[in-house]
């Protein structure tokens, strides 16, 4: 079992320091276009993990994510545009201070969005979290879209309906893949924690897990805040990673785009999440093609269809939930040790037994 | 500053947007009695309902009344549809994969009506017999305003007679009541809630064709705002509650039209009326007006 542990490790490390590798010639030698897709895929592993928190191991379903999001990405924006670029982009009402003559690093302006989120996300679970699945999915979603009404209104704060722009991109592949690779440990640390295993409880049964003394209310919140903090951080680097935000880039969509992620990957897996984010992410961009004109199809429009790339996303999320309940992975995780039974298997040897404990 | 005229004025406003609201909200209430399911599609096959109205009318020129029937009856089809194709396979999953489902519905709808009608809005048509505007003393009625009251009510009685007088009726509140157990009892629970879906659906086609008139403007999102208000109106009602989502429908439209007319200024908060009601209903009575009170058993 520490011979294993110890190759766990080292394939571990191993992992990453390919990971690093290919990182490292992305940003050297790809295209913007590669570079720009490589950076989303970790955005999105950030939002999938924050939102699966939730979902997967809370068994909470919340529908705030595009709310949180928005909190993030409007501190970060409003953080990190330079003094002089403020005073163009307000042009109906100056900015109010002290946020006019005010910037911030990025990394700063990214933890603030973040602790905001996650002391809105208090404030919205207290009423939310006492209720169950189903009300709390549509309580959840109307926060986050009095959180765009709010946006949207608040003139001298968010610029409104007009959207700032001119955010500094400052979000490249290292920042993003850094705060996903920090997200990705931060997560499995916790689920293996005593407070990870008090999540689960819950998931599985409220009633047993409140009867066995876990308190439902403190656990689902600390949770959901957590969950509301990296969404914020996901949505932080989202806006750098766009330049230009307004309120409808957070409509409801942007949750149900997360959501797809956390479904096919399975909700309850870390490793599922990540590997949908790349799926997803990488699917969506090669959607496009569908949108263009497609010439070996003779009724195909000349100029072709623009949106049929989410028609068929969308369909793809009702075929994963309809025939792949479960997505890639359900609960289970992959580990060296599944990977290396797996292998073992198609050689033609018995499987090792199963020493490790992941559910 | 409030005068009588502004007062009728404001009232008809309310009532015709709270009738709206309430026989969309019916076929939420509807479907979750049965399911126990967010029917998140229902707002979509509202909008779609109005494409078809559109197309019949202002495209192929066909007569209102044609145009309307041919609406109500394919959107009871396509919600009667989702549920075959996308709820039914789910029955027995855990309820969150139905949840995501319906969403995966209601997105996929939404792309859909993107692709085939365009993101553009288009202008509804107007069909002079219901979009007049009478002048009683100072006020203007849309004889629409007028029609749509009277239209909601007469439909509420009829369906409530089918729940408590019909073989059918009976059958929807023995499943919602126990799906078990209605199913022992020989209740074909497939035909049941098929039948839901379709009666449901077919009053949300009957709202689209009087909101498109009313309000005039469709866009693919046009249905996801509604939808979720008509489903906050059920459970202000008593989720499952028929009567209760008329109620929970006109209180919505009444708060909402009745805040705007006496605070302007909170005119761009409109839609989150709504949800602020939702969170005090659930937490000062979770079962709504009308709802009975449900524990859940360990």
């Amino acid at each position: 079992m520490a011979k294993m542990k110890k190759r766990s490790v080292i394939l571990s490390i191993l992992l990453l320091a390919v990971l690093v590798l290919v990182l490292f010639l992305i940003d050297g030698h790809a295209s913007k276009y590669i570079i720009r897709i490589t950076r989303l895929c970790a955005i999105n592993i950030i939002l999938a993990l924050s939102m699966n928190l939730v979902q997967g191991f809370t068994g909470i379903f919340s529908l705030g994510h595009a709310g949180f999001m928005a909190i993030g990405a409007y501190s970060v924006a409003l953080l990190t545009i330079p003094v002089a670029k403020k005073e163009t982009i307000f042009m109906l009402e100056p900015l109010i201070a002290p946020l006019n003559t005010l910037t911030l690093p990025f990394g700063v302006a990214l933890i603030i969005g973040g602790l905001l989120a996650a002391a809105v996300a208090f404030f919205i679970g207290l009423p939310c979290l006492r209720l169950r699945g189903d009300y709390l999915a549509i309580a959840t979603l109307g926060f986050s879209e009095i959180i765009r009404i709010l946006i949207t209104n608040a003139q001298s704060l968010t610029n409104g309906a007009q959207g700032l722009k001119s955010i500094p991109k400052t979000a490249d592949v290292w920042w993003c893949y850094g705060i996903a690779l920090l997200t990705i440990v931060f997560i499995a640390l916790l689920i293996s924690s005593s407070h990870g295993r008090a999540l689960k409880a819950i998931r599985e049964d409220e009633i047993a897990a409140e009867s066995m003394g876990i308190s439902l209310l403190r656990h689902k919140m600390l949770s959901f805040m957590i969950s509301a903090f990296l969404a914020a951080v996901g949505g932080g680097l989202y806006a750098s990673y766009i330049g230009t935000i307004g309120p409808d880039v957070f409509q409801i969509s942007r949750t149900y785009d997360i959501l797809m992620i956390v479904v096919m990957g399975g909700m309850g897996s870390i490793t599922g999440s990540v590997m949908a984010a790349f799926i997803v992410t990488i699917g969506q961009e090669w959607l496009r093609v569908l949108d263009g004109p497609l010439p070996f199809l003779s009724f195909w429009p000349e100029n072709g269809v623009a949106g049929m790339r989410m028609v068929v996303f969308s369909l793809l999320l009702l075929v994963v939930i309809l025939f792949f309940r479960n997505g890639l992975f359900g609960h289970k995780e992959l580990t060296w040790s599944s990977i290396g039974n797996r292998l073992s298997r198609l050689a033609g040897h018995k499987p090792a037994k199963e020493v490790n404990g992941h559910e | 500053m409030f005068d009588l005229t502004r007062l009728l004025q404001t009232l008809t406003d309310a009532l015709s947007l709270g009738s709206l609201y309430a026989l969309i909200a019916i076929g939420y209430t509807m479907v979750y009695g049965v399911l126990r399911l967010i029917n998140f599609a229902h707002g979509e096959i509202f909008m779609i309902a109005m494409y078809i109205v559109f197309y019949g009318v202002s495209m192929f020129a066909m007569p209102w009344y044609v145009t309307f029937l041919v609406t109500i009856l394919v959107t009871a089809l396509l919600g009667t549809a989702a549920e075959r194709l996308a709820y039914r396979p789910l029955r027995s999953a855990p309820r969150i994969s139905s949840l995501v489902s319906a969403i995966g519905v209601s997105y996929f709808l939404q792309n859909l009506a993107t692709v085939i009608f365009g993101g553009r809005p288009l202008t509804f048509p107007q069909i002079e017999l219901f979009t007049d505007v009478l002048v009683i003393g100072d006020v203007y009625i849309q004889r629409l305003s007028l029609i749509v009251p009277v239209v909601t009510a007469v439909l509420l009685l009829m369906l409530l007679f089918l729940i408590k007088r019909t073989r059918t009726g009976m059958a929807m509140r023995a499943v919602s009541r126990d799906y078990d157990a209605a199913s022992l009892m020989g209740i074909d629970l497939n035909k049941t809630i098929a039948i839901t879906f379709f009666i449901g659906s077919a009053l949300a086609g009957v709202g689209a064709i009087m909101w498109g008139m009313k309000y005039t403007r469709i866009s693919p999102t046009i249905g996801s705002m509604p939808g979720i208000k008509c489903f906050i109106a059920a459970v202000l009602g008593g989720i499952g509650n028929t009567a209760g989502a008329v109620l929970g429908g006109l209180l919505i439209g009444f708060i909402e039209i009745v805040t705007v007319a006496l605070v302007p200024e909170l005119s761009g908060y409109r839609d989150a009326f709504a949800f602020i009601v939702l969170i005090v209903v659930l937490l000062v009575k979770p079962t709504g007006l009308l709802g009975e009170k449900t524990t859940e058993k360990v």
